[in-house]
């Protein structure tokens, strides 16, 4: 039995238009990889069929070595597997706090209790104050999301994820919007992830890039370019041309 | 980065419940109508039953954010569900509610399994063409319904074998109290469980509801069905009280003023739906005193005065005129 | 067969009917994405004033036809730069809310001069008169209606096909953005649609009052019909609202004539089924 996930040969048309060819990708538990490639590559396709929110015209996923193709994105997210968003979908008429609760209240399976207050659980509660602290949003938690900076609800975005414990975490460009001055506060979050989480970081910014991930895969028109270390990547002609040439701004 | 200027919002989103205001105030109103108003009660009874089908559907439009236009199918089916129950089984009015609440939850879950799939114009239509089959049904069904004459023969027992209903109507006055009372207590529990809070958050956002791991669906169908049962309720009522259940149970009209009535006090709070019926079924009574025909005057400007201009509801005026004033000072 | 040729005719002249008081709320709903439950407000105002011209002041027909048509056009203009153009900015719900008050001020205001009784209109009398058509008599009425709802589809083909406003009117209706960014004056195609489908709301509304009565409550009383219509033509599109209007007509006539007591269960279940299985519309298959 091989842990961590295991995407074998995934592909997905939308009509004629084939957004993701032939994809296999290997991350073993504790991996830090990053996905990159030019806009339009495929790479949110990508993590909406591994969370299930998008079925695939074929292939397989495995976690942990059982088949997980077919189960539904409830039972992916439950089996361990998240992602985030690249453009923040939160509970915007929520507090942060709330916002925070809604994943620890799910992943305990409470959501379905119609009965006691859903603040009455000291465990979960210090849960979310930790959490709230980690992130650095203790002072905003009783703060409606939509009253937030960007930045600030990238962080909670992260956080948000983070509540449900997962396994593997898919980060779909996490500073995306986040005005550069900020883009530590992610940087640091995800420096700060758990050793044996596996991270699968979608990025444009490649400062970003190099500081997280230790391999680094290259998706172009739905397909995989090319795959490797930081080093191998930034060093790698087609790669050059293809994306740090362009000028990533 | 400060965020002082919106230390005003800090504590805007909604609270759950911890005060017990809103059931305070109910009891006290509903004292001060019945001594004000003795020769009203049969109005004050009616607004105590649509107060009841209002609320169910602030569960559903104002928590979860789903919006049809056909609760009066809920509605209609606990009326006859209670009327038939009533001339056939037992004229006793606790168990009448009851079968009103499962005929509700049960057309609300058989409907619910397809409607909780749709989406938007979908969702709107489906939810009018479900009301459209069953008021057909009821109006076909003469040997069973009455049909296009109604259900007639519905009497009723006395509540826990002790409160006669009486000509007044003051029984059932505090009979509708009684279940509004019960069923908003209940419904404040409910919005504050878990489960209310997923509510909220599917109304804002399915899809990452589900990437948290929800099965939306599932829980969208609980809620309907929650709804169905407390519309079937205020059906039963109507019929135990009116003794009279007709195939207008079903109009389209009844489910778009439970729309009106909502927005109009301010969805997701419960007593915004409380307020809207009281002035809404308020202002319809006066206006067709004064001109039967031409109420809808009334209330369209009604309805287009509260979308232009008060989209929050009744329940944010006090906001809005605090804010004007600060801005004028 | 004669039941069969019945059904048909009096389905498709029924279909026509629907089409024309449909096709513009299906545009507009299509190209402003608003949800509009007042359209049939316009056929009400078309029947009334063409009720108001031939009864009370005995103007022909054909004469009073064009008046109402185009009061009813000048009238939705004003309603369009007031009061709509804030509605699309509405969510849906809102939009849902304003449009049924609208229809609730529509039928006020009609109930309010003309009163809540039948408002018939005058037509000459030759258009009540059989005509034999070889192998069969029909009614002149319905072959007037399939004639005129035959001439609406053709004028509309070559409206959006061959027209310049039919092509700004396909981009925005495609993609607002993209439009607007193209240098369509967007603004201008939604009053000009707007406009366009009040006033044949307007014709169908007069010419379809055999069928469907004008009387105040009439945009409440046929608001479902049409607003099925749209959704099973799938918003915005002109062939699937003239399909839709078609079946639905057909569909409807056959279960009254066939199904006397269980025809409207019929229909509706099956509309039920339809948009079940096809939310999007008959046209377009779920994603
Ligand atoms: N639901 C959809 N239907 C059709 N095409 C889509 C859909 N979602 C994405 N696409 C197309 O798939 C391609 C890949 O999109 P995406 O995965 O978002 O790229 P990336 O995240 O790499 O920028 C794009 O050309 C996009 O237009
Ligand atoms: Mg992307």
């Amino acid at each position: 039995m091989t842990a961590g996930l295991q995407i074998k040969n995934l592909s997905k048309n939308f009509g004629g238009l084939q957004v993701a060819r032939d994809i296999s990708v290997d991350l073993p538990t504790g991996a830090r990889a990053a996905l990159i490639g030019p806009n339009g590559a495929g790479k949110t396709t990508f993590a909406n069929l591994v969370i299930g929110a998008l079925q695939p015209s074929a292939g397989s996923i495995h976690l942990d070595g059982k088949d997980i193709s077919s189960l539904s994105e409830a039972a992916r997210v439950r089996a361990g597997i998240a992602k985030t968003f690249q453009i923040t979908n939160l509970f915007r008429h929520l507090t942060v706090r709330d916002n925070l609760r809604l994943p620890v209240l799910e992943r305990e399976r409470r959501t379905s209790r119609l009965f006691g207050r859903y603040d009455d659980d000291e465990a979960i509660e210090d849960e979310i104050e930790r959490l709230l602290s980690d992130f650095r949003l203790i002072e905003l938690a009783d703060q409606e999301v939509r009253s937030l900076a960007y930045g600030q609800q990238r962080l909670v975005e992260l956080a948000l994820s983070l509540a449900l414990k997962p396994r593997i975490l898919i980060l779909d460009e996490p500073a995306a919007g986040v005005p550069s001055s900020d883009s530590h506060l992610v940087i640091d979050a995800i420096k700060r992830l758990p050793a044996d989480l596996t991270v699968l970081v979608i990025e444009h910014d490649m400062k970003l890039v190099f500081e997280v991930a230790s391999r680094i895969i290259v998706l172009v028109n739905g397909g995989i370019l090319v795959e490797g270390a930081p080093n191998e990547i930034s060093s790698d002609p087609s790669v050059r041309e293809l994306y740090l040439g362009a000028g990533h701004a | 980065m400060s965020r002082e200027s919106t230390i005003d919002n800090v504590r805007t989103s909604l609270p759950i419940a911890k005060t017990h205001w809103p059931l305070v105030f109910l009891t006290l109103g509903a004292c001060a109508a019945f001594l004000l108003f003795p020769y009203d009660l049969g109005f004050m009874t009616r607004i105590l039953i649509m107060m009841v089908f209002v609320i169910s559907f602030d569960l559903i439009l104002g928590y979860a954010g789903i919006a049809t236009l056909g609760h009066a199918a809920m509605y209609g089916c606990g009326a006859y569900a209670a009327g038939l129950f009533a001339v056939h089984i037992s004229p006793d009015p606790l168990l009448g509610l009851a079968s009103g609440a499962a005929m509700g939850a049960l057309i609300a879950f058989v409907s619910g399994l397809l409607l909780m799939r749709a989406h938007g114009l979908s969702l709107l239509m489906l939810s009018i063409a479900v009301t459209m089959v069953l008021q057909e049904i009821a109006s076909k069904a003469r040997d069973v319904t009455g049909g296009a004459d109604g259900l007639t023969g519905i009497s009723m027992g006395p509540i826990l074998g002790v409160f006669e209903f009486d000509f007044i109507g003051k029984t059932a006055y505090w009979y509708a109290f009684c279940a509004l009372f019960v069923i908003l207590a209940l419904l404040r529990i409910l919005v504050a469980s878990p489960f209310g809070l997923a509510l909220r958050g599917i109304k804002d956002s399915s899809s990452r509801m589900r990437a948290i791991g929800t099965p939306v669906y599932w829980r969208k169908v609980t809620a309907y069905v929650i709804a169905g049962a407390i519309a079937g309720i205020a059906g039963a009522l109507s019929a135990q009280i009116t003794s009279l259940v007709s195939v207008e149970v079903f109009n389209f009209a009844l489910s778009a003023e439970v729309m009106v009535m909502l927005v109009l006090g301010g969805s997701g709070r419960l007593y915004g739906a409380l307020i809207g019926t009281l002035v809404f079924m308020t202002v319809h009574h006066v206006a067709a005193s004064i001109d039967p025909f031409n109420w809808l005057f009334a209330i369209g400007f009604m309805v287009l005065g509260i979308v232009f201009f008060l989209p929050d509801g009744l329940i944010s005026l006090p906001k809005r005129i605090r804010r004007m004033i600060g801005a004028v000072r | 067969m004669t039941i069969a040729l019945s059904i048909l005719v009096d389905g498709v002249a029924y279909g026509m009917i629907l089409f024309m008081i449909s096709v513009g709320l299906s545009v507009t709903m299509g190209l402003m994405r608003i949800v509009n439950l007042a359209h049939g407000g316009f056929a009400l105002l078309g029947g009334a004033f063409a009720h108001v011209l031939t009864v009370w002041y005995s103007v022909p027909f054909i004469a009073a036809l064009a008046i109402s048509v185009t009061a009813v056009t000048f009238l939705a203009i004003p309603l369009e730069r007031l009061v709509y153009r804030r509605i699309y900015r509405f969510g849906e719900l809102e939009q849902v809310l304003a449009t049924i008050g609208i229809v609730f001020v529509v039928i006020a205001g009609v109930n309010l001069f003309l009163g809540s009784t039948l408002l018939p209109i005058r037509m000459p009398p030759e258009v009540s008169s059989p005509v034999d058509i070889g192998f069969k008599v029909l009614p002149l009425h319905r072959i007037i209606v399939i004639l005129a709802g035959l001439a609406v589809v053709a004028a509309l083909y070559l409206l959006v096909e061959q027209t310049r406003f039919g092509i700004y009117l396909r981009a925005a209706v495609d993609n607002q953005d993209t439009a607007a960014s193209l240098g369509i004056n967007t603004s201008k195609v939604y009053l000009a649609a707007f406009a366009l489908g009040a006033a044949l709301a307007a014709i169908g509304g007069i010419l379809g009052a055999e069928l469907l009565p004008i009387e105040a409550y009439y945009p409440l009383r046929y608001m479902v019909l049409f607003l099925i219509v749209v959704a099973v033509g799938g918003l915005g599109s002109i062939v699937g609202s003239f399909l839709a209007a078609l079946s639905l007509g057909i569909l409807d006539t056959a279960g009254r004539y066939l199904l006397p007591d269980m025809g409207t269960i019929f229909f509706f279940l099956a509309i039920t089924a339809l948009l079940a299985v096809r939310p999007n519309g008959l046209l377009v298959k779920p994603s």
